[in-house]
């Protein structure tokens, strides 16, 4: 912070030799060209202007304004590849539409703007004894981009997405003003928004249905196992007694599918006492020689050996349990300035051996690394027209952008799930060819007409070749 | 080098000095004010909260209320119009009783080019963060005065401390409501009441989105932090935000004249 001030302060300074109409000219010519990242750091991409209304009545003049096919929300762009981008065009930040607009204490619904966060409605109303009805893997995310990605959690086998759980929202569109979607008024534009990558419109609030719980404890469990029959005996035995499930794997072990596997339940009676900590950051992108092969096998043999060690019942935080990442804050840049590749893609439980295959090849290729995922989604019908969860198994892992090569194994990766019949994850994707984005989401074309005529995004040009 | 025995240094706790319960704010929905009132709700604080528009002062009071605020009071007046003060002033009297800290939140900032071109945006600029301000201060000064009670603050800017080329119509009429709220602090000193000037480095608000560098600015909620510390305490007077920007400033103001008109800045 200091040292950007004095940057600041006396970069402005060292501006003296420029004229005075030069500087004019710098106020008045439009905004520069904004580089925007999303959480991957891949692609690079720069937006033309980012829209950044602080109040939802500026956005209708925002969408008026603009040009066919040239805006898209933006939130925390925790968004892996480029479905938050926009390249070239502009972005309408939502960060600032960041207030809570009613709560009923008494049903637990919340009213709230889109760029509300998931960490701020924990910090909210977890001591008033509520809960996200789904939390993803970070509490970092807006409720906007939460909602037009139908995120899921560990509690996708008995709870669903995220959409599940929103009841009704109100969607900025450019032709029709502020349009009221719930279960009886306009049920297809509620479908269409949720997991709809942003594209139907600009979300003004959403009303989400918390869930009530004891306190900040998780009964939680941790139980190593070495093969994926074994994981899937795991899940089966959990299901029903346990509310979170998910799994850790070590992407090196191949078909062998060593992992550790976590469950827990909210702790009845822990007491409510927490304290939130503030974990380190990392301060820069670090040198990408400093993550290969053998020092993610290590980490990877590392974190087995210890939580194999310490396997069993423990009571933790739900930090702890839910989003261990963002107690690294700005983790992303461990994968250097090239970025990284997320791929998560989900194959169907009856292709078991599509899956092992699938760990064989990134295990072949040495160039996974020490995030690898795995959760057994439920049968919950999807909650929006786009959502990508499905029943089966899923898998997420992050692969250094290493240029060719890395989208080679990726590319080799796509086959598999595709002959499988299984889906990648707009949200985490950057690269699947429109082939693959057809396959995994066969019924897109239904989506369309929904579509803003105002809003667009990179992902969405690259995955169907609109303009 | 000998280290002392006793136990460290005893610092007074943070001294609680004004009972900070009831807070008016001026100017609601400016980008500073926002961050402030949240940080005031998730202490349980009393907030009346004076803006334009009816809308957004009742989406602030739910989310205020839903923070954690022990109550939120919302008026609507423009208050760049002295016309409109009596009745504000009335209304915190009548409704928002025995207020104990009143926070001047709003500005304006046009674009400098348009005032040296315009007289209109000129006028208007001294109106909105001069005029106005002085008018609508004199007139809760007089009643914290009389109660011999309380805390006046203001958020004038270090665009005050100095006027550059680049935004000198801005940076003057901030900094003549500084000088301002200097003579009033010593007025009011005796009756008890404390006066502070808060002086903002550039921050990341919608008022600042158009300038370049905007993205380098301070977070709104680290100034509001500085801010909300100071409303608690007895010091300092003048507060300047991020910290950093007390150094910078009395640097800047060092340069002789000579070479200052020649810097562009």
């Amino acid at each position: 912070m200091a040292f950007e001030v004095i940057e600041f302060a006396f970069g402005t300074l060292s501006m003296s030799s420029q004229s005075a109409a030069a500087l004019r000219k710098q106020f008045a010519a439009p905004p520069p060209t904004e580089q925007i990242l999303s959480w991957g750091r891949y692609p690079k991409s720069a937006h033309h202007h980012v829209h950044k209304p602080a109040w939802n009545d500026q956005v209708p003049d925002i969408l008026k304004a603009a040009v066919p096919g040239f805006l898209l929300p933006y939130g925390l762009g925790r968004s892996y590849g480029d479905s938050c981008l926009n390249a070239g065009r502009d972005l309408v930040d939502c960060r600032r539409l960041n207030r809570i607009l009613g709560f009923d204490e008494s049903t637990g619904m919340l009213r709230s703007e889109s760029g509300v966060s998931l960490s701020d409605i924990i910090d909210v109303f977890l001591p008033k004894g509520w809960f996200l009805p789904v939390t993803p893997g970070t509490r970092f995310v807006t409720v906007g981009g939460a909602s037009a990605n139908d995120v899921h959690g560990k509690n996708h086998h008995c709870a669903g997405t995220f959409g599940a759980h929103v009841r009704q929202i109100g969607l900025h569109r450019s032709n029709d003003g502020l349009v009221i979607c719930n279960s009886e008024e306009n049920s297809d534009m509620l479908h269409a928004t949720i997991g709809g990558l942003g594209l139907t419109g600009v979300i003004a609030w959403a009303d989400i249905q918390l869930k009530r719980v004891a306190g900040p404890w998780i009964d939680a469990e941790s139980i190593p196992f070495q093969s994926l029959n074994t994981f899937l005996d795991l899940n089966r035995e959990s299901n029903d007694r346990f509310e979170y499930t998910v799994a850790w794997l070590d992407c090196f072990a191949g078909k062998n599918a060593r992992g550790i596997f976590f469950r827990g339940n909210h702790a009845a009676d822990h007491g409510k006492e927490f304290h939130p900590r503030r974990g380190p950051k990392l301060p820069f992108a670090l040198p990408s020689w400093m993550l290969n092969r053998y020092s993610v096998k290590a980490f990877n043999m590392a974190y087995y050996s210890i939580h194999a060690a310490k396997k069993g019942a423990v009571v933790v935080p739900y930090d702890s349990f839910f989003t261990p990442l963002d107690s690294i804050r700005q983790w992303n840049l461990l994968y250097g300035k090239q970025g990284f590749l997320q791929y998560q893609c989900v194959i169907p439980e009856t292709n078991l051996e599509a899956f092992a295959e699938l760990l064989d090849r990134i295990a072949r290729s040495g160039m996974g690394s020490f995030l690898g995922v795995l959760k057994q989604f439920g049968s919950a019908p999807p909650a929006g027209m786009l959502s990508f969860p499905r029943p089966g198994l899923t898998i997420a892992l992050d692969f250094a952008m290493r240029g060719e090569r890395t989208l080679r194994l990726m590319q080799s990766l796509d086959e598999i799930v595709r002959q499988s019949g299984g889906a990648l994850y707009p949200a985490k994707d950057a690269r699947m060819s429109p082939a693959l984005f057809e396959a995994s989401f066969p019924r897109w074309r239904g989506f369309v007409p929904y579509i803003d005529p105002k809003i667009s995004s990179s992902f969405w040009r690259r995955v169907t070749g609109a303009q | 080098m000998t280290i002392a025995a006793h136990p460290t240094t005893t610092r007074p706790a943070a001294t609680p000095a004004t009972a900070m319960k009831k807070i008016v704010i001026l100017g609601a929905t400016s980008g500073i004010a926002l961050e402030v009132q949240r940080q005031l709700a998730r202490q349980g604080r009393e907030l009346l909260l004076v803006a334009r528009s009816p809308q957004r002062l009742a989406e602030l009071q739910a989310d205020l209320l839903v923070r954690g605020a022990h109550n939120v009071s919302t008026y609507s007046a423009d208050l760049a119009s002295i016309q409109q003060h009596a009745a504000v002033f009335e209304f915190a009297r009548r409704t928002f009783r025995d207020f104990d800290t009143v926070l001047l939140a709003y500005g304006s900032m046009h674009d400098q080019e348009d005032s040296e071109t315009s007289i209109d945006v000129l006028l208007q600029e001294l109106q909105v963060n001069f005029v106005s301000a002085t008018a609508i201060l004199t007139l809760f000064a007089a009643d914290l005065e009389r109660r011999g009670t309380g805390c006046l603050a203001a958020i004038t800017s270090v665009a005050g401390d100095r006027a550059r080329r680049s935004n000198y119509v801005y940076g003057s009429t901030k900094g003549a409501l500084s000088l301002f709220l200097q003579g009033l602090r010593s007025r009011l000193h005796p009756a008890g009441v404390r006066v502070i000037t808060i002086k903002p480095g550039p921050v990341q608000t919608p008022m600042t989105d158009h300038l370049p560098n905007s993205a380098r600015f301070a977070d709104p909620e680290q100034v509001a932090r500085d801010i909300v510390r100071a409303l608690e305490r007895r010091s300092p007077d003048v507060l300047y935000t991020p910290r950093i920007w007390r150094y910078i400033m009395t640097a800047v103001r060092q340069i002789p004249e000579t070479i200052f008109k020649r810097l562009s800045i």
